[in-house]
């Protein structure tokens, strides 16, 4: 549908609206993730797995992704109207977010019409979970340079080495993986290729890794001798680096084509409010003490440019200096403060801040101490805030690079 | 009020006239003020090129929101920030903001004849400005010491008004002033005022040009007042009109400030390296720039409800204007900040630019309400007044 009516979208938004009103679930009496980054049991997995389900079974995901491969086949606005929806009735996240959110979008983009046809429909209805292969235990920021060692033998790649902070790997069924198909390369970007990896085969092996909440969620995976096929090459050998590029540009949001929905909770300014509202100090209520006032306008403003961005993002008269330039500093904006609005709860908890997670006493069940420790997985993944720093200044500003 | 949430909280929008006025300003003000004229001007006694000044006017742009039967266009302000972002961009000179805050007044505050009778000049291009600050430096406008009291059918004012903008080049002056205990505003004309009534002052931004007004001796015909009884309605509205026009030309400043520094590191060389290489100068210079960023989305955001017909609500335009006051000074202030220590020995001297855009930032945030008499305002609206937290 290219041409569509406000009546259309009014009608199908009205749709939504009433489907999540009806079938969002209520919490389920176990803590759930706040991010895909966080799922650590096999519990939060199905639940998250079935309520993905539920919403592209009802067409409120992949609403804009073509009607061929799974989607709905509908212009971007619907997508953005059930997005709405789901947020205003506070849905758990989506799980499956490296499939929705940047696989999908690529292989959309530059996949075979095979890949299409393989891999889209299974992203959207959570059946075929993703993991992305990007860091090694040796190269994290530095990812050019990744090791991970694929040999071509016939129609297969022959795969050794191992990657790392691999989200969802323990249930992942597919890895987008960076690998190293060419040692003598004239620089180490070319030598990259950029393959659908299956996660099922002989010599592919996760462990996984504790996180610094206690929780689990991500995996190093090992790789031995392990046999894949060469059809799931995207663009030609050696031009991984830049498929790679093209990925992370839609893992931040800066291209747009993602299924629909959220994978994170975004931290509300007005919730860290309403916890101000009850917090006191010294026998009175800490809302009339300036400097934590100072510091929640500050919030408050925060949080209103982040939404204000994103609506002037779709504006192109208003970005003509730098087309890419909102897009490119989200990531960096949200996960830093995330970071500081959850930091900055701890304090209004007085006393009680000492506690965490699973303690009777602890405030809102230590939510704002595991979402401070969580916030740190958007500031580091896809990205440190760093390398999101030298990207904007070498990407937008046209600084020279960082070497 | 209560906002509840970030949905109360203004929106954002961007009308075909917005457009067509960004792209025509952005072109009128590179074209009109390159920085050796600005340079050139901040010696000058007037400040201001009178031929652009006239240019301006004929080109309609002092007509944008003055409504048809008065000459005017028929917009609102949300289309004079383009404008005046770009002219903050450029630095260009010339008595605009003074002239639409002055409209402003006549158009919130003013009866049905002076109206007619002062708006249509406006449009036409004649200038003129506010005066309602005072000894105090209070931002307060409600409070002032000027007075007026009435005798024989004329207006006797006493008192002095400080950082009066462009009132050299003002055909008229709207001052506030006491008037029987309670706050007024008052057309002076040119013509009312004695030889010495005005004092250029040195104030911190050269570009500007302010004076201070000693009304002592002056007197008008009582119908100079503007409607008593719209005169704290108007005032509120000066102030968050000015607001936002200061907003929209520290936003286009400090992306001026942004590139001036990027052009900068683009070209310097340290220890064999372009310095804008080095993290160190690289990443103060990107968060600069998302400063900026985020002051551009706030700004447009209180634009949009300057323009919004449900502009109604009063507040929500009120949280979005101090938002973008609060955020446009913090982008300009920090990048000019920067600038100025980026460049080096260099950054040190009058003739790097950044001082300029330093000076701008430290003026403009002293005319209507910095930014922690901005954040004051909006914790009140936003948390609620300090010593009543406990009723919900």
């Amino acid at each position: 549908m290219s041409v569509w009516t406000q009546a259309e979208l009014d009608e199908f938004a009205a749709g939504a609206d009433v489907w999540f009103r009806g079938n969002t679930p209520k919490p389920p009496g176990f803590l759930l993730p706040l991010t895909f980054m966080e799922v650590g049991t096999d519990q939060q997995f199905e639940f998250l797995r079935e309520w993905q389900r539920k919403v592209y079974e009802a067409g409120y995901l992949g609403a804009a992704w073509p009607r061929e491969y799974g989607g709905g086949g509908l212009p971007e606005e619907f997508q953005r109207a059930a997005t709405e929806a789901m947020r205003k009735y506070d849905g758990p996240i989506l799980l499956n977010a490296i499939g929705l959110n940047w696989t999908g979008p690529l292989i959309i983009n530059i996949g075979t019409p095979a890949q299409k046809q393989k891999y889209l429909q299974g992203i959207l209805n959570a059946e075929d979970i993703w993991c992305q292969g990007f860091s090694e235990p040796e190269h994290g920021s530095d990812l050019g340079n990744a090791q991970l060692r694929a040999v071509r033998d016939g129609k297969a790649y022959i795969l050794n080495g191992s990657k790392t902070w691999t989200t969802l790997g323990k249930y992942a069924k597919y890895m987008i993986l960076l690998a190293r198909t060419d040692l003598d390369a004239p620089n180490k970007y070319a030598g990259l290729s950029f393959i659908l990896t299956p996660m099922n085969v002989t010599g592919v092996e996760t462990h996984n890794i504790r996180k610094l909440t206690g929780e689990y969620g991500f995996t190093q995976t090992f790789f031995t001798d392990a046999r894949v096929p060469v059809d799931g090459l995207v663009g030609e050998e050696g031009q991984g680096w830049k498929v790679a590029m093209q990925t992370l540009e839609y893992e931040r949001r800066a291209r747009p084509g993602q299924a629909g929905g959220y994978v994170m909770k975004e931290i509300d300014a007005f919730e860290v409010l309403k916890l101000a509202r009850k917090a006191e100090r010294d026998g009175k209520l800490v809302l009339d003490d300036p400097v934590i006032r100072d510091r929640l306008v500050d919030y408050m403003m925060e949080a209103q440019s982040l939404k204000l961005n994103g609506l002037r993002g779709r504006i192109p008269a208003l970005n003509l200096d730098h087309p890419k330039g909102l897009a490119l500093m989200t990531k960096l904006q949200f996960s830093e403060f995330a970071r500081e609005v959850s930091q900055f709860a701890l304090s209004l908890q007085g006393s009680r801040s000492a506690y965490y997670v699973g303690d009777p006493n602890a405030i809102d069940n230590g939510f704002w101490t595991r979402a401070y420790l969580n916030a740190f997985s958007a500031t580091i993944g896809g990205g440190t805030s760093e390398i999101q720093h030298n990207i904007i200044g070498e990407h937008v500003l046209g600084l020279p690079k960082t070497r | 009020m209560r906002f509840s949430g970030m949905e109360n909280l203004g929106g954002m929008g961007f009308s075909e006239e917005q457009n067509d006025l960004l792209d025509m300003a952005t072109r009128f003000c590179r074209e009109k003020s390159p920085m050796d004229k600005v340079r050139a001007l901040l010696e000058d006694e007037l400040g201001h090129v009178p031929a652009v000044w006239q240019e301006m006017g004929e080109m309609g742009w002092l007509a944008i929101a003055i409504a048809q039967e008065y000459g005017g266009v028929g917009l609102s302000l949300a289309e004079v920030v383009p404008v005046v972002e770009q002219m903050g961009r450029t630095l260009l000179a010339t008595p605009f903001v003074s002239t639409t805050l002055a409209a402003q007044a006549i158009i919130k505050g003013g009866t049905e004849q002076q109206k007619a009778d002062i708006l249509p000049r406006v449009a036409a291009g004649e200038a003129a400005t506010v005066a309602l600050m005072e000894e105090c430096g209070d931002w307060e406008l409600a409070k002032m010491q000027a007075s007026a009291t009435r005798s024989a059918g004329k207006l006797k004012f006493s008192g002095t008004k400080l950082l009066v903008c462009d009132a050299a080049a003002a055909e008229r002056i709207i001052v506030s002033v006491s008037l029987d205990g309670k706050p007024a505003l008052v057309i002076v004309e040119k013509d009312d005022l004695p030889k010495d009534a005005l004092r250029r002052e040195v104030v911190i931004d050269e570009t500007k040009r302010s004076y201070a007004l000693t009304l002592d001796g002056i007197s008008v015909p009582s119908d100079r007042l503007l409607d008593p009884a719209k005169s704290v309605v108007a005032l509120a509205h000066l102030q968050l009109a000015a607001n936002l026009l200061i907003a929209a030309e520290m936003c286009g400043g400090a992306k001026s400030v942004v590139d001036y520094t990027v052009e900068y590191l683009n070209t310097r060389k340290q220890f064999g390296k372009l310095i804008g290489s080095y993290q160190a100068v690289k990443h103060p210079t990107v968060a600069a720039y998302v400063e900026y960023e985020k002051s551009r989305s706030h700004l447009y955001s209180a634009a949009h409800c300057f323009n919004d017909p449900g502009c109604s609500d009063q507040g929500r335009l009120e949280v979005a204007t101090r938002m973008a006051a609060v955020q446009t000074e913090r982008a300009l202030s920090y990048a000019a900040d920067r600038s100025i220590q980026f460049h080096g020995g260099f950054g040190f001297t009058y003739e790097c630019d950044a001082q300029i855009f330093r000076r701008r930032a430290i003026f403009n945030a002293a005319l209507f309400g910095d930014e922690n008499y901005q954040k004051q305002k909006l914790a009140e609206m936003l948390l609620g007044v300090m010593g009543d937290m406990g009723s919900e």
